[in-house]
């Protein structure tokens, strides 16, 4: 097959692909034709029988939405199988993480989900204190977190249902999404001085005061924000051809999910009513009120494309409403608790778990007593939210392997590390 | 469950195949040896009381003499959450592979593999995930030695082509006296500029 040569020579560092698909799915990566050139004199119509094809999506396709390759097993149009090779980006964040003081590490944990750095650094924050025991963060500073970490999920998820209509074919929702999110982001440029990877939330609280008049800003892009959903919902959730490409397709049953480690959107898209800011409340989110979204969507069923997607779409309006409550609650105060330059934490070990847009972050953190940690494990949820492609697109059409993939919402910086 | 509740219940119900058990900070924890593991694993799962239906997060830990597999659950319906330690030898690490009871290990312990050189008995298909399938040695151990380079790429950051470097083949568009020569031009050329 084509694609083989092609696949070799740019890449000929790596396995050949039919030594991946002998290795891992016991089957011979053979040239496959779909019309036999030697028909077999059994077949009732010899001139029709069909192999089955193998294709290759990716590592660099715009539907990836990063390095990400796919393997397809073919029959005709139907997907039999699907084999994803991740690893592109791996960046050795684990390895990083030993080397490095606790308090340095705030910078890498910003580069993993970098759709999400506020919300990494609140997890990693969190898990720091919790191993070191003796913190008392400032109010204050607890309440700036959550406002942020809202405003960056609204962020993450505007990018997710943007780019979920580009991979479906329409791109003005996209260009909606993005105008949107800038204003997010300047709200956040005038905090932390950056758009994007933002080192804001440290350990101990965060790293200044918010700014004069930004309450007032945040407010007024809530308000701006509540009729921006309503359009995007106009113009993408209830549109015909966006259901008739999402619903009932890539269903995955709660089991399923569970059992695949499965969480965030992905988790309550199939029914399943969690959400880590509700049943283990960390920071200060047992003050607030909000809802929790769960699958199915406006048509199709639980557990589909179109049931995650309107997780997602609700989700952003229950993070705006916690985020002014927020700024209703905010108390004064210090936003940084004592804390020395180098910081002394206890041996011990430690496994926090915080509710990313893509689901549970967790950092499992041993200390040895010295000022780097021992050991520091990422449990990353796009990593286990992609490791279910296999078994949701089974039996799918190809033109449908976008549609699924898109739905997982994955960031490759996060499940490569 | 309570987690002092949940301990107890586990010292009863393993009575014998717990090598230790106890609290790390605030979440209960045993350890069991590899050998018992795929049994404890079948009853955290089935008994009604346990129900650990979600395997949150699978590490694995370099303690010198030991590799260690630490498995971090939860329990959707009981709401609790363990951590079970299972530990096997550094000359031949080998824990038995609990895909088969939650699919979630699938990724992860061929994580676990790739970086720290785990080997899962039983796993459907065991290779590196994150590193490319040549890669040698597993860096999340402690001795692991940084390579120098890989493929001819050079990791020092010391190396540079110099003139009388063989380039490789499909780069080498003029000889090494035709590249001397250009630069010895270039050298030329640049110095008559400045002066």
């Amino acid at each position: 097959m084509a694609i083989h040569g092609c696949y070799t020579a740019r890449f000929p560092r790596r396995l050949l692909l039919k030594d991946f698909m002998e290795s891992l799915l016991g089957m011979t990566a053979q040239p496959q034709r779909l019309h036999s050139a030697h028909p077999s004199p059994d077949s009732p119509e010899p001139h029709l029988v069909t192999d089955e094809m193998v294709l290759n999506m990716g590592p660099q396709h715009p539907s990836t939405h990063g390095i990400l390759r796919l393997i397809l097993k073919l029959d005709g149009e139907v997907v039999r199988d699907v084999q994803a090779e991740i690893g592109y980006l791996h960046r050795c964040k684990e390895k990083i993480g030993e080397n490095l003081q606790y308090n340095q590490y705030t910078t890498y944990s910003d580069r993993m989900d970098y759709l999400a750095g506020m919300n990494n650094n609140v997890g990693h924050a969190i898990a720091v204190e919790r191993l070191m025991g003796n913190i008392q963060v400032p109010e204050r500073a607890e309440y700036i977190r959550v406002i942020m970490a809202e405003l960056n999920r609204i962020a993450s998820h505007l990018v997710a249902l943007g780019t979920y209509g580009v991979d479906i074919g329409a791109v003005t929702p996209f260009l909606y999404a993005f105008r949107d999110r800038e204003k997010i982001l300047d709200l956040f440029e005038e905090v932390s001085g950056a758009r994007l990877l933002y080192n804001y939330v440290r350990i101990g609280g965060v790293v200044r005061d918010l700014p004069e008049g930004w309450g007032d800003r945040c407010r007024k892009f809530l308000d701006y924000l509540a009729p921006r959903l309503d359009e995007f919902d106009t113009v993408l959730s209830l549109n015909p051809i966006f259901i008739d490409r999402t619903a009932k397709v890539g269903v995955l049953p709660a089991d399923v999910a569970i059992n695949y480690g499965c969480t965030g959107p992905m988790l309550r898209g199939s029914g399943v009513k969690r959400d880590l800011r509700k049943d283990e409340p960390y920071s200060v989110y047992s003050r607030f009120s909000f809802e929790t979204p769960v699958g199915p969507g406006p048509r199709g069923v639980v557990g589909d494309c179109l049931a995650r997607y309107w997780v997602r779409i609700r989700e952003m309006r229950e993070s705006a409403k916690i985020v002014r409550q927020a700024l209703d609650q905010l108390p004064s105060g210090p936003v940084m608790a004592k804390l020395p330059r180098i910081l002394r934490v206890p041996p011990g070990e430690v496994y926090v778990r915080t509710e990313n847009p893509r689901g549970e972050l967790g950092f499992y953190i041993i200390s040895d007593g010295s000022p780097k940690p021992y050991r520091f494990k990422v449990r990353s949820p796009a990593y286990c939210n992609l490791s279910v492609i296999g078994e949701i697109s089974r039996g799918a059409l190809v033109a449908d392997m976008v549609a699924i993939l898109g739905s997982i919402d994955i960031v490759l910086g996060e499940v490569d590390r | 469950m309570t987690p002092q509740a949940l301990v107890e219940f586990l010292q009863a119900k393993f009575d014998g195949k717990l090598l230790e058990s106890g609290m790390t900070g605030s979440d209960p924890f045993i350890r069991v040896a590899p050998e018992d593991w795929l049994s404890v694993a079948q009853s955290l799962r089935e008994t009604p009381e346990l129900q650990f239906d979600y395997l949150m997060c699978l590490s694995s830990v370099d303690r010198k003499e030991l590799l260690e597999a630490v498995y971090h659950f939860y329990s959707y319906p009981q709401q609790h959450r363990l951590e079970v330690k299972v530990a096997a030898l550094r000359e031949a690490p080998k824990i038995p592979s609990v895909v088969h009871l939650w699919k979630t290990a699938d990724w992860h312990e061929r994580e676990a593999y790739d970086l720290m050189g785990i080997e899962f008995t039983g796993h459907p298909h065991l290779s590196r995930i994150l590193l490319p399938d040549d890669w040698v040695g597993h860096p999340l151990r402690k001795d692991y030695q940084f390579p120098t380079e890989y493929h001819g790429i050079d990791h020092t950051g010391r190396k540079w082509l110099t003139l009388e470097d063989k380039i490789p083949e499909h780069l080498e568009h003029q000889t090494p006296e035709e590249r001397a020569a250009k630069a010895a031009a270039g050298r030329a050329g640049a110095r008559g500029g400045t002066s």
